[in-house]
């Protein structure tokens, strides 16, 4: 993958930088215009969408690359390439639907809404663009604020914004890997150009590999991170459409595509990634098939979904990997937007209540249809096609990847079945006594919902064009993959022929809900009590050790210092002044004694003069 | 001009010490007035400043020098001089100042006496972070000390007087420590000398590692006290929670800069050999601050007790990063990297800590308690004040766009590009991240309860503080080209001076 040469220069860059600044600038804008920008705010949002958009296409055809000094050893760069180019009109596009939607379904305070989902589309272009380390950690992590900030949106019930959090420290523990990469990087004398970091000496190669797969991983709701994405859930519809299924989630995987060189260079990395997805795919797959609540199973499905496309980046299909997560974002975007339609019109999104749903609102229906058979890998839908093209690499590199893939594509057929089925049903009798038990139902979908839904459906329709000759031989030659071969056409048959098998037999038979599979692999329950509570009671330990230990150690010491104030004082008054008082008191009694010879009487002081002339008569016979 | 800039606010001082009749409104104004005028000399310094060349010993050189006889009986000199280490840091303490002059603007505690004295506090600051000279050096030290005890027993809450007590004894040890480490590298330089740039380039104790051990020793242990790491930073969460909410806001932004900034400007260019031995000792004590001053503050249910172990935490990474810078097996560009980032990390701290202080002492105003649990749904009340709340704890924790990533990202990348045990210390930034989280989550979410109810939002005089330090950060954060200039000369020569 290499950048053009010059060629557009300064009308490319001045549109990359519009693609990038203008959201973030609007965004801010409104985030803070409060109460009076509540008004303008989908009409703001809306335009500032389609302008990005216009630019974003203009970017991936003119492909500008810039750079601006940021940090001393570490530029701010920016690029369009083959895989960006891709990317991001699709964000940018699926960025506009869902404004589009969310002008019509966010009703509480939607300036501070609209200005938070453009600055996290400003984010996200940074994201798909950046050519150095740290742009992408700088827009990575104000994806994870923006995200959080938008999941816990309705603040006032405290279970959405803990929900927020576990995202964002769940994903900023991945991200500690992104920093880990930026130091080794350094060490291993690459410098931070994301195409360089292939380019590191030795072990150090290994621990950038390590620290970005790890990045991504946490992004894009790989095991063992994924349960943050089911309490994600808990954010209005339009940001679960637009960050849980084609921008947020979705840069996780992108960002190892765009390193896929960095994972083959060391070897490990690639089998790791190609494995993890694999996995992800397949018992996330299950874990779907066993949900309940429409949103739950979505978010699985997502999970799922970029376990496919990790694996491309695996095993080295760059395209396929791309194509799939271009498909899947408009299929997923489509589900989701249905979904926000459903529980704004029945207040509901339990998938036993919203059975017939799809009867009551045609538009609805059908384009979920669509999004349902592209999901479950129907011929000739966008999913079935990019499906294949990762699976055929997958094949060519291991044929374990290959079968733990065509089982996760059968689960994937049969949870898009089980809802394609459920929301087509007779409407029961008694539908009425499941609604409203979330929100209050508005028993409508407006114009404004249904028109992105339309969009999408066509997008998950044929964008599987991305794959097919000669959109797809064009794109595997500009990511520098020609020598593979797509999939071939028993392969094809295969694939189509499971789908189609799979979600017939949904219907007809009911599946298996263990609740291993429904409780998201206990992973949400083995992080509580594997991490969180060992670290706050650690913290609780250190805070009584920094209470009872350190301080009262220095308050002793003060008391201490008192204690041989008071005995040098008391050594002083008793000891050392008890002397000099002990020779004054002494010298007084010499004189008390001496007064003892002044008696009065002549005759004694006779005695006493004869004593002394006697004294002084042996003095002197002694001394001569 | 530097002495203008350092004597400015004491002058000032004096005035308003003795001019009883000064009516209320016009002392606060005239705080405010100076020490705006004193932010437009530090930026008219910062506008001519230009990166001096290199003295004759590889060092960096200085700028705006003024040297005069002090005490020459101990070769002891007036020496005044910045350069790219000091300059940041001259325009944190003036801004920082200023905020608190604006804060204080309805003060109604003595404001004449306590405008005084923050402008005393403001030329020791500033005098500290000019001096070239260890008496002097030591003098403003111990002075900051002096006018930061009174600031916490006059016009703190709760137990002032006791964690006023406190604080001072165990900063004036520390500094006792300092003294015998500052007489040591006077004794041990030939001609005996207490200049810093003659010690520098004499290199006094060079060729006697167990002497210059016992120097570095005693300078560190007077330091870390003042910074403060773990062990010596029990002193500070008692401080910081009696202290008044600009008390706290200088206490956190500015004197514990002092401390940091001994470490670059005297530890390291005049105690290079000792520096590079025990370099691995100085690493291990910042990765433990981290790590220590992260979980202690995710435990606490105070608000301001949680954001001073947070200090803490931020003050560890900068130990790590000058810690690394002394490891010469590794390589320059990251030892310089680590430098740069410890120096950006002081100024995004203090910008970013006061603003969090600020905003604590709002709390402590309407309701007197700083008690998590008391509060909840506080963003319906004081919709201001929880944007500006989330924001300072969102650039605290190193959200990029705002300053802490900047200097987070150099210390990182420049530590771990000079030893990998530097990666121990990540863990602080994810924990920091969730213990800023809970607070967010259990202050401004959720039904409106206890004490929110009622709750006045943020006024002007409260508001402009807070939201001019959070624009700073963010300025720095977005373009930090302009401080990274100034600094990065700085950085180099330090790196090149402990070398050596």
């Amino acid at each position: 993958m290499t950048f053009a040469e010059s060629g557009s220069g300064g009308i490319g860059t001045l549109l990359l930088w519009v693609v990038v600044v203008l959201p973030a600038v609007m965004g801010a804008g409104l985030s803070l215009s409060g109460r009076w920008g509540d008004r303008l705010a989908p009409v703001v949002a809306v335009l500032t969408a389609v302008v990005t958009l216009c630019a974003a296409i203009a970017v991936a055809i003119l492909r500008p690359e810039t750079a601006i000094p940021f940090l001393p050893g570490a530029a701010f760069g920016l690029g369009v390439d083959a895989l960006s180019a891709v990317v991001v009109p699709m964000v940018a596009a699926v960025t506009l639907l869902v404004l589009v939607f969310a002008a019509a379904d966010i009703r509480d305070r939607p300036a501070r809404f609209h200005g938070l989902m453009l600055l996290f589309a400003a984010a996200v272009a940074i994201t798909a663009t950046a050519t150095t380390l740290p742009a992408l950690l700088f827009s990575w992590e104000i994806m994870g604020a923006t995200s959080y900030a938008l999941i816990g949106y309705t603040w006032r019930e405290q279970d959405r914004v803990a929900a927020g959090t576990t995202a964002f420290v769940t994903t900023r523990t991945a991200d500690l890997g992104l920093y880990l990469a930026a130091g080794a990087a350094l060490a291993g004398g690459s410098g931070l150009a994301l195409a360089d970091l292939p380019t590191a000496s030795g072990p150090w190669r290994d621990v950038i590999a390590a620290g970005v797969l790890v990045a991504g991983l946490g992004k894009a709701a790989q095991l063992p991170f994924s349960f943050w994405l089911s309490r994600a859930m808990q954010g209005p519809s339009p940001v679960s459409a637009l960050l849980h299924s084609a921008a947020m989630v979705a840069m996780g995987g992108y960002l190892l595509l765009r390193v896929q060189p960095l994972l083959a260079s060391t070897g490990w990395a690639a089998q790791a990634a190609a494995w993890v997805g694999a996995l992800t795919a397949l018992l996330l797959g299950a874990v779907a098939t066993a949900q309940r609540d429409l949103k739950q199973l979505l978010a699985a499905s997502t999970s799922a979904q970029l376990g496919f496309v990790v694996l491309g980046a695996g095993v080295a299909s760059v395209s396929g990997g791309v194509a799939h997560l271009v498909a899947h974002a408009a299929t997923k975007a489509l589900l989701f937007l249905a979904a926000g339609a459903w529980l704004s019109a029945l207040g509901t999104k339990q998938l036993s209540a919203l059975q017939g749903a799809a009867r009551r609102w045609p538009v609805v229906g059908v384009t979920t249809s669509v999004a349902a058979l592209s999901l479950a890998g129907v011929a000739p839908l966008s999913m079935w096609a990019t499906k294949d093209e990762v699976l055929a690499a997958a094949k060519d590199s291991s044929t374990g990847l290959y079968v733990v893939g065509l089982a996760a594509a059968a689960l994937s057929a049969a949870y898009a079945g089980k809802v394609l089925w459920l929301v087509w049903r007779q409407t029961p009798a008694d539908a009425d006594t499941a609604y409203d038990t979330e929100e209050q139902g508005t028993r409508q979908v407006g114009f404004l919902q249904q028109a992105p839904l339309v969009v999408l459906a066509v997008g998950a329709a044929v964008l599987g064009v991305l794959t097919w000759p000669p959109v797809g031989a064009a794109l595997r030659r500009a990511l520098g993959e020609s020598g593979s071969a797509g999939p071939g056409a028993a392969e094809l048959v295969v694939s189509a022929a499971i789908a189609v098998l799979v979600v017939l037999g949904v219907r007809r038979w009911r599946l298996p809900e263990p609740r291993w599979a429904a409780r998201w692999l206990g992973l949400g329950a083995a992080t509580e009590l594997l991490v969180v509570r060992p670290v706050l009671s650690l913290a609780h330990v250190l805070a009584r050790f920094d209470d009872r230990v350190l301080d009262r150690a220095v308050d002793a010491t003060g008391r201490g210092a008192l204690r041989v104030a008071r005995v040098a004082g008391r050594f002083d008054v008793g000891g050392i002044d008890a002397v000099a008082e002990g020779v004054a008191s002494q010298t007084r009694r010499l004189g008390s004694v001496a007064r003892r010879t002044q008696t009065g009487q002549v005759h004694e002081y006779y005695v006493q003069a004869a004593v002394v002339l006697a004294a002084a008569l042996v003095l002197l016979l002694v001394v001569r | 001009m530097l002495s203008v800039v350092v004597f400015l606010p004491l002058a000032a001082a004096a005035v308003l010490a003795v001019a009883r009749r000064l009516p209320d409104q016009g002392a606060r104004w005239s705080w405010l007035l100076i020490t705006v005028a004193d932010l437009a000399l530090v930026v008219a310094v910062a506008v001519r400043y230009r990166t001096p060349e290199d003295t004759a010993a590889g060092g960096g050189g200085l700028a705006f020098e003024e040297r005069l006889r002090w005490i020459p009986s101990v070769n002891s000199s007036y020496h005044l001089g910045v350069d790219g280490l000091s300059l940041p840091l001259l325009g944190l303490t003036a801004v920082v100042f200023c905020a608190c002059a604006v804060h204080a603007l309805r003060e109604e505690r003595r404001p004449r006496a306590q405008a005084a004295l923050f402008l005393f506090l403001q030329s020791v600051c500033l005098g500290t972070f000019v001096a070239q000279d260890l008496i002097l050096f030591f003098v403003f030290f111990d002075l900051s000390i002096v006018g930061m005890y009174f600031a916490i027993a006059g016009w703190g809450h709760g137990n002032a007087g006791r964690s006023a007590m406190k604080f001072f004894l165990y900063t004036f040890l520390g500094s006792l420590a300092l003294l015998v480490g500052f007489i040591g590298l006077f004794l041990a330089a030939d001609p005996h000398t207490f200049d810093i740039p003659e010690l520098a380039a004499a290199m006094p104790l060079a060729d006697s590692p167990i002497v210059g051990g016992l120097v570095l020793a005693a300078v560190l242990v007077g330091l870390a006290v003042k910074t403060p790491t773990v062990p010596f930073h029990t002193w500070l969460p008692p401080a910081h929670t009696d202290a008044s909410a600009i008390g706290s806001a200088v206490l956190a932004a500015i004197l514990l800069k002092l401390g940091t900034y001994g470490f670059v400007r005297i530890a390291m260019p005049l105690l290079p050999q000792a520096w590079q031995a025990w370099s691995w000792v100085i690493i291990a004590v910042g990765v433990v601050s981290v790590l220590y001053g992260a979980l202690v503050a995710l435990a606490q249910t105070n608000v301001k007790r949680m954001i001073a172990y947070t200090s803490v935490n931020h003050m560890g990474y900068v130990v790590l990063a000058v810690g690394a810078a002394g490891l010469v097996g590794s390589g320059e560009q990251a030892r310089e990297l680590a430098v740069t980032g410890a120096v950006t990390q002081m100024v995004s701290h203090g910008l970013i800590t006061a603003a969090l202080f600020l905003l604590a002492g709002v709390l402590q105003d309407r309701s007197g308690t700083y008690e998590m649990g008391e509060y909840g749904g506080l963003a319906k009340p004081a919709p201001r004040f929880a944007g500006l709340f989330a924001v300072a704890a969102f650039a605290s924790l190193g959200l990029p766009a705002f300053s802490g990533f900047i200097a987070e990202f150099q210390v990182f990348t420049g530590s771990i590009g000079a030893t990998w045990v530097a990666a121990l210390a990540l863990p602080g930034i994810l924990i920091t991240a969730a213990l800023f989280l809970r607070a967010i989550q259990r202050l401004l979410t959720g039904p409106t309860v206890g004490r929110s109810i009622g709750f006045t939002d943020v006024r002007v005089h409260e508001a402009l503080p807070i939201g001019g330090l959070l624009v700073l950060s963010l300025l720095i954060g977005v373009v930090p080209g302009p401080l990274l200039d100034l600094i990065t000369p700085g950085s180099q020569a330090v790196v090149g001076l402990v070398s050596r």
